[in-house]
């Protein structure tokens, strides 16, 4: 029944996708990051109700460095979908599904303070699981794990 | 020293600080409050007592969960990942072994899938009486609070006999389980559910039709299907909207498959539906283990699978021969070797959807664990709940929402 | 600021016996007094929070050693439990709570994120609220189990016992 499911929707995307594979029981889209909102609205119209959730895995020996990923689920289909699209160091920017899904709010506020990535549309990106005044992106590959940054001052004896 | 010589940065940066009218105040609430569960914090512009908008912030309990998992094998990280949901911290573990078993091409073996999924159904009762006493607390129930964390200090206890915690486990292991369970175990069980159909009993007669809790709670903090779904938001935080949304119907996994259940929904979506729902759910899961009780009974057999890639040799091979001493050394020092690739797996937690999406390089250190976390969309969504409904109505809507800081913020 | 007299001193300048037996008495009275009725302000966070609800309810009762009622209000308590993980952005909270409390006040740290950051030593987690704050006692446990949260109160009990409990002026 899902192979049925993936084959419409692979069937209609055309040329926004570079690669489209099941893997692991999810549909996995490679797309293009300029084709990632037309598709997500394709996916939306065919019955992909809930968004669950952007990432980004940082690949910093590879070029384009960030890979962003989205997952869909269809709560009529019960199946899901993985979007993955890259975008470089020098511009990490994507487009915003808060138009679309009310969920995408706060995904794309922890995926922006975690990696830096930034979504167009979006104009809210505060930062929201880390505090204001960190600076840099922890999950980044080069930020060292325990550097901290304190906002209160250690009492003496302590570095 | 003088208060007023002490000067903190401000965390956060609230989204108005203006109110939209010369009547209105803006409040804080939290990040250090009862009503909060100590970590959330929302900024509220009141009218009188109704609360006109609200901005809620995460991020108080933000301890690193993600950059911690790089840097440690693919065993020891479970006991962080316990740490997600607290509550029921036995469904975490049992879905990042899952999703880790996928990506590593593992099958459990039967025994071990029963005892799973009755841990998962004993660990999601507890998780859903933490939350409704501690909502009933809040609303001033307290003998119902020290009825149900009776219950909940023996299902501790029980459980502690088998992983050896009260709280936070680390049972899960990559092929299966750490141990089986002790002699006796199963009969404890048997007392444990017995007195669980007494109290809570008592406290339905307490609560469901009391003047006070239905007026506090009835058309209160209420969603649609719609709206929940457009928010991302699963579990009995949907179903109480009257969706029969639940994974282990719809993609079911474990033992979920062979087992007779039916999943509660309500009506209205309001903070009744969604203590009846957790309520509802409790019951379905004490079915759901009784069932499982006679599956494992007919279901002897070992605990881990055969698989020299995940599970540890016996201690006396270790000790006699060289290949097991090797395999025991590299899982320990490397861990597990799990192929290179990506999955994503959902389990049905105490929440809802609770997804673990791996990517490995190969190694035995992953190079990424995110967690999907139920908790953390549904706060996405809280601000709306909020919105509308008195000051005193926050403490009802957010404890139904069931916020578990731990897998809020990560 | 008091003109009682009460001599502090003998003629030369040795402590006065009088005194000494005196403020002895009076510090086993307060202490005593201030160790059967701790109000704890939970400052509740993660996971140790399940292991203080059920410290503080049946069986193992924190009612028991008069520690049973929490006040959300840091003026109206005395001791901080600092229960679970304090990270960076929750460090100015509990400062500010712990500064707001009034003296004698006490700082419990529950668990082992509270005494040292657990295992969680990265960029987010504060090691230890005695990085902030100055702790009494150290409960540590992951979380404690209720015996040893118990064990953790009689223990500060007994520090609040051997304390001195200035009440009147700086030396009574």
């Amino acid at each position: 029944m899902s192979d049925a499911v993936f084959d419409r929707v692979r069937s209609g995307l055309g040329d926004l996708a570079q690669d489209a594979a099941v893997s692991h029981g999810v549909l996995v889209i490679d797309a293009t990051p300029a084709g990632v909102l037309p598709l997500v609205r394709g996916l939306k119209a065919s019955g992909f109700d809930m968004f669950l959730d952007v990432t980004a895995v940082d690949w910093p020996a590879q070029a384009p460095r960030f890979e962003v990923v989205w997952h869909f689920y269809s709560t009529t289909h019960k199946v899901r979908v993985r979007v993955k699209t890259r975008v470089a160091e020098q511009q990490p920017e994507v487009d915003s599904l808060v138009a679309l899904y009310g969920s995408a709010a706060f995904m794309e506020r922890e995926c922006h303070e975690m990696y830096g990535i930034r979504f167009r549309g979006n104009d809210d990106l505060r930062p929201l699981l880390l505090y204001e005044g960190f600076v840099g992106f922890p999950l980044r590959k080069d930020y060292a794990k325990e550097q901290e940054q304190p906002l209160v001052p250690y009492r003496e004896g302590f570095q | 020293m003088d208060m007023r010589e002490l000067r903190l940065p401000n965390p956060i940066r609230p989204a108005f600080d203006k109110p939209t009218s010369d009547e209105h105040v803006i409040v804080n609430i939290g990040p250090s409050h009862p009503a909060t569960h100590g970590t959330i914090q929302i900024v509220a512009e009141l009218d009188g007592e109704k609360i006109v908008r609200s901005d809620v912030h995460c991020g108080y309990l933000h301890r690193g969960f993600e950059k911690e998992c790089e840097s440690h094998t693919w065993h020891n990280l479970i006991p962080y990942v316990d740490r997600l949901n607290y509550c029921s911290a036995l469904i975490n573990d049992f879905a990042y072994c899952a999703a880790v078993e996928e990506l590593m091409g593992v099958e459990i073996t039967p025994r071990t899938k029963y005892l799973r999924t009755l841990l998962s159904e004993y660990s999601r009762i507890a998780d859903h009486m933490t939350c409704i006493a501690a909502g009933l607390m809040e609303l001033g129930a307290m003998t119902a609070f020290l009825y149900l964390v009776s219950i909940r200090d023996w299902v501790y206890e029980h459980i502690a006999q088998v992983t050896g915690a009260r709280v936070t486990y680390s049972f899960g292991r990559i092929g299966g389980l750490a141990r089986d369970l002790p002699d006796g175990w199963i009969d404890r069980l048997e007392w444990i559910l017995g007195q669980y159909d007494d109290f809570v009993g008592r406290v339905h007669g307490l609560v469901d039709r009391n003047r006070i809790f239905i007026d506090r709670m009835r058309d209160v903090g209420v969603i649609n299907t719609a709206d929940a779904i457009n928010y991302g938001i699963t579990g009995p935080m949907l179903r109480s909207t009257g969706a029969p949304r639940d994974l282990r119907k719809d993609t079911p996994y474990l033992a979920y498959a062979e087992l007779d259940f039916e999943v509660p929904v309500g009506i209205k979506g309001d903070n009744y539906d969604r203590y009846f729902v957790r309520m509802r759910e409790m019951d379905e899961s004490v079915h759901m283990i009784r069932q499982l009780v006679d599956l494992l009974a007919k279901t002897p057999g070992p605990i881990n699978v055969d698989d020299r890639r995940c599970s540890f040799p016996e201690k006396e091979h270790v000790y006699t021969e060289i290949e097991s001493l090797i395999n025991h050394f590299k899982l320990v020092m490397d861990g597990p070797k799990v192929p290179a690739g990506e999955v994503y797996l959902a389990h049905e937690g105490a929440n809802g959807e609770l997804g673990f999406y791996i990517v490995s390089t190969g190694e035995g250190v992953p190079y990424k664990v995110h967690v999907r976390s139920p908790s953390f969309v549904a706060m996405g969504m809280a601000s709306r709940m909020l919105d509308g409904y008195q000051l005193a109505d926050l403490i009802p809507t957010f404890g139904s929402i069931n916020m578990i800081g731990g897998e809020c913020d990560r | 600021m008091n003109d009682k007299v009460i001599p502090i001193q003998a003629a030369g300048g040795q402590p006065s016996g009088a005194f000494e037996y005196i403020s002895t008495k009076k510090d086993e009275l307060v202490g005593w007094a201030r160790k059967f009725s701790l109000f704890p302000y939970p400052f509740v966070t993660a996971c140790c929070a399940m292991e203080f609800m059920a410290v503080s309810s049946t069986p193992y009762d924190t009612d028991r050693f008069g520690a049973a009622l929490p006040r959300f209000s840091p003026r109206q308590s005395d001791l901080l439990m600092v229960v679970g993980t304090i990270n960076h952005k929750q460090a100015p909270i509990l400062l500010k709570v712990y500064e707001q409390m009034c003296e004698p006040k006490w700082v419990m740290a529950f668990g082992a994120c509270a005494t040292s950051g657990g295992f969680y030593q990265n960029y987010a987690t504060l090691l230890g609220v005695d990085r902030i704050v100055p702790v009494d006692v150290y409960i540590p446990g992951c979380p404690p189990r209720p015996e040893m949260v118990i064990d953790g109160i009689m223990k500060l009990q007994d520090k609040i016992a051997r304390e001195r409990h200035p009440i009147l002026t700086k030396e009574f």
